[in-house]
């Protein structure tokens, strides 16, 4: 049996292992460590910018984890502080469950990151410039995992192209392949595709998925709130160099979002009828449209209350149209506070 | 130790040399040959002896101690500066690589090519000049040693360097001025009383006084004081290198 087991375990790869491992440790209802700890981090810049205040963030093995905020609000700094690019000015942080510090070599060689700015090799070959990552963050040669992330990312037939003759898109698809190279069990992509056009970003997205789906956690800031929510299994908010909320995207939507009921009209209103003055509904400028808002979580009583008022007053309406509020609405109005 | 990232650099380095192969070898080597041709063999033959050894033999370990030390600070300043300009330093800055690995691959690198250069350089001398190597050993002791040492100032000055201007200064203001004024071309015991002792303080007069010695047996000052001036600049740039990535100076903020 021992030995069955032992040939089994062989025969499965890493990340399947990993998601084993996981399932295993939920079994036995043991916390699973998080594969990101950051314990209350501060950066301060030797000018006196305050970068990072007092950041605290777990972020679990195999997730999704969106960070947003607008420009300037330390999403950049955070990342590169976990990366070993910045220093950091005080507090803890912990990738992989080694300190990012003092087990650096350990931290760092789970760790695959993919900078918001396309910096890469110009006179390199897409293979050697791969092959070089790989090496550089302590793993033998491995042509055919090379292969492999070429090829997942459409990459195989510039293999031997230099990288200054790829387009942009390609650059940043070397950039993914770069940071894949070395088997990391966490991924940042800072801000992944910014810049580039609309059958990559699904390409991304895609690959991304496929990356979680073999246990890799991805955490990827974003200006593009779409992908947050197309993507994300948990969202932060950062704000002034302060994380002011992390919430499970459903939750997070069901909590912020609202609903918008719109009815439209047979027939113009000159004004807002008396009977509907203390709800919260709106009259549009043409009078042909009332809008009713209300919150995601709250019962919706209104609705029907709102409808009989207006069967009562004798006002018709041909269409009626619902709709709930974006990810994107919900981060404006959160940093907007 | 991260050696498959030593080697990933020290690969990554002797690429780039493959790539500019007229850049780094053919051009220092074309240069030099043009000393020898001119300082050597035209203006040399109606020169004197100097410690009995022939004008064009004399001024050979001069000439290849500047091209080592101007293509040991060139080859690793400009290695570790494009990654700072391009921006690919992120990479470098967050891999499982100690200090002493990125100075092991770019500096070996540095170092290396520097001595394939040196070796071409004085094969190439023949040609033009009948020179002896007394101490074979000793002068490529010498080259070894002048080329890391070097190679480190030249890191330094890369790391130091905030553009392509700063990456020049160094070997054109002053390395070259230094390698002319410590003896390339003449004996310290030429000059002066006066210059002489001002000549003491140029660390070039070390490392050409034991490297012609390495050659012709004779030479400026003991050749024990030249390795021991070599080792301390040596040292010197180690001291310095390891400040720079203690502190992340002009790497991590």
């Amino acid at each position: 049996m021992g030995i069955i087991a032992a040939k089994a375990k062989l025969s499965i790869s890493v990340p399947v292992m990993r998601k084993y491992r996981a399932l295993i440790h939920h079994q036995q209802d043991k916390p699973v460590q998080p594969d990101i700890s950051v314990k209350h981090l501060n950066k301060v810049y030797a000018d006196g910018f305050t970068a990072l205040k007092d950041i605290n963030l777990d972020i679990e093995p195999g997730e999704i984890f969106a960070l947003l905020g607008p420009n300037g609000a330390g999403k950049t700094t955070l990342i590169s502080i976990i990366c070993g690019i910045v220093n950091l000015s005080d507090g803890e942080v912990k990738a992989a469950g080694y300190d990012i510090v003092k087990d650096y070599r350990k931290a760092r060689e789970s760790i695959g990151l993919v900078p918001q700015e396309l910096n890469t090799d110009s006179f390199e070959t897409v293979w050697d410039a791969v092959s070089f990552s790989r090496g550089l963050f302590g793993k033998a040669p491995a042509p055919a995992h090379i292969e492999k992330v070429l090829k997942d990312l459409s990459l195989w037939d510039k293999r031997n192209n230099r990288i200054m003759s790829l387009s942009g898109g390609m650059k940043r698809r070397v950039m993914i392949a770069k940071a894949l190279s070395h088997e990391p069990r966490i991924l940042f992509l800072d801000e992944p595709t910014a810049g580039v056009d609309v059958e990559l970003r699904r390409d991304m997205w895609e690959m991304v998925r496929k990356l979680r789906e073999d246990g890799v956690t991805i955490i990827l800031t974003t200006h593009y709130i779409e992908e947050a929510e197309e993507m994300a299994d948990r969202i932060g908010v950062i704000r002034h160099g302060e994380i002011i909320l992390v919430e499970d995207k459903t939750q997070l939507m069901t909590k912020l979002g609202k609903k918008e009921l719109r009815l439209h009209l047979q027939n113009p209103l000159a004004e807002m009828p008396g009977e509907l003055i203390l709800e919260p509904v709106e009259l549009s400028e043409d009078g042909y449209e009332l809008i009713y808002t209300f919150d995601s979580q709250q019962e919706q009583a209104g609705v029907a209350k709102l409808l009989r008022t207006l069967g009562e007053l004798g006002i018709e309406f041909r269409d009626i149209q619902t709709r709930e509020s974006s990810l994107e609405e919900i981060f404006v109005g959160l940093v907007n506070k | 130790m991260n050696l498959y990232g030593v080697r990933a650099i020290y690969k990554f380095e002797m690429a780039r040399m493959r790539r500019t192969l007229m850049q780094s070898v053919a051009s220092p080597v074309i240069s030099t040959s043009l000393y020898f041709v001119v300082f050597g063999s035209a203006i040399g033959s109606r020169m004197g002896d100097i410690n009995n050894i022939s004008y064009g033999a004399f001024i050979i370990p001069g000439l290849v101690m500047l091209s080592l030390l101007m293509q040991s600070i060139s080859n690793a300043s400009f290695g570790i500066y494009m990654p700072k300009f391009s921006g690919t330093i992120y990479e470098l800055l967050s891999a499982p690589v100690s200090y002493l690995e990125v100075v092991l691959g770019y500096v070996g690198a540095a170092a290396t090519k520097s001595v394939i250069l040196g070796v071409i350089i004085l094969i190439t001398a023949r040609l033009f000049v009948d020179y002896d190597v007394l101490h074979p050993f000793w002068m490529f002791a010498f080259l070894v040693l002048t080329a890391i040492t070097f190679s480190l100032f030249g890191f330094i000055i890369g790391i130091w360097a905030d553009g392509f201007e700063k990456l020049q200064i160094v070997p054109l203001m002053i390395v070259t001025p230094l390698v002319f004024l410590g003896g390339t071309f003449y004996s310290i015991d030429m000059l002066p009383e006066v210059w002489q002792t001002i000549s003491l303080f140029n660390p070039v007069v070390y490392l050409i006084s034991g490297f012609r010695w390495a050659f012709y047996g004779v030479s400026d000052v003991h050749v024990g004081i030249s390795v021991g001036m070599t080792l301390l600049f040596l040292t010197g740039c180690m001291v310095a290198v390891w400040w720079i990535f203690k502190t992340g100076y002009r790497l991590r903020s």
